[in-house]
């Protein structure tokens, strides 16, 4: 394959208007997120960026596609850390889907390039993300509140 | 306490087989494979392979994707850290909170 590709699915027992609220409220995000949020209209073609709580951007791109409360694709640029950034545009997709009593929600994130870096960065955080994401919106209560560390 | 976890069952009992646990390594090594691909590094039939896969997609440690004609297969790492909170990291806390506390005498008493 001619790209670097991860792909994370966890099933949470919510619906899925509360999970796509819960993956583009800003409030709601710094719960699970380690404190950043995101800033967008979340509307097909308007920008986004991915923030700290000191107002420094991490991330930042445009939606390709919203779709709520079914998709959301994001082009998605690393600016922290010049090597990464140097990689260009990934494509991270949001998918949520009714299954029974939960939604499954499958996030791929993608580069066109075989070893990205980027993307391996990004390999590290969303699992746990995620598994904080489905403890809020299933218990009410994060499972882990450590903070994002900054780069060197 | 958590409550008890179904989830959990289907996990551990995917975890509990040295085959499933080595195409886990196969796709941690190498992402996005196809059926073919997972079965050049075992000595096993392409029918238990799929087996293997099939209860590894149950558990979720497994999920798929269509790329035209294929089916490729990827490591979901998510079940994973989740085990790692609710079974590892609560025991390691109090060990680690006491080592920082020792660190913490030790430095004060110096100072």
């Amino acid at each position: 394959m001619a790209n670097s590709t991860f792909l994370y699915v966890t099933y949470i027992r919510t619906t899925p208007q509360k999970l796509w609220s819960a993956l583009t409220d800003p409030e709601f995000m710094k719960q699970y997120w380690f404190g950043m949020h995101c800033e967008s209209a979340f509307s097909t073609g308007s920008s986004w960026k991915l923030v700290n709580d000191s107002g420094e951007v991490w991330d930042s791109g445009e939606i390709v596609e919203s779709d709520p409360p079914r998709r959301l694709v994001i082009r998605w640029t690393h600016q922290m850390r010049p090597e990464l950034k140097a990689e260009g545009a990934s494509l991270c997709t949001m998918e949520l889907e009714p299954v029974e009593q939960a939604v499954k929600l499958t996030i791929t994130h993608s580069v066109e390039r075989e070893g990205s870096k980027l993307v391996e960065a990004v390999s590290g955080g969303w699992p746990k993300i995620l598994s904080n994401l489905k403890s809020l919106l299933e218990t009410g209560a994060i499972a882990l509140d450590e903070p994002y560390r900054k780069p060197k | 306490m958590a409550k008890h976890s179904p989830d959990d069952d289907l996990l551990f009992k995917a975890l509990a087989d040295p085959s499933r646990r080595k195409l886990l390594d196969q796709l941690h090594a190498h992402d996005g494979q196809t059926l073919g691909q997972l079965c050049e590094h075992l000595n096993m039939t392409r029918q238990g392979v799929t087996q293997h896969l099939d209860v590894l997609e149950a558990a979720n440690l497994v999920a798929t994707v269509r790329s035209g004609r294929e089916k490729l297969h990827f490591l979901n790492p998510v079940p994973l850290q989740q085990i790692y909170e609710r079974w590892i990291a609560k025991f390691e806390k109090p060990r680690l909170k006491a080592l920082a506390d020792l660190k913490r005498k030790l430095e004060k008493s110096h100072g």
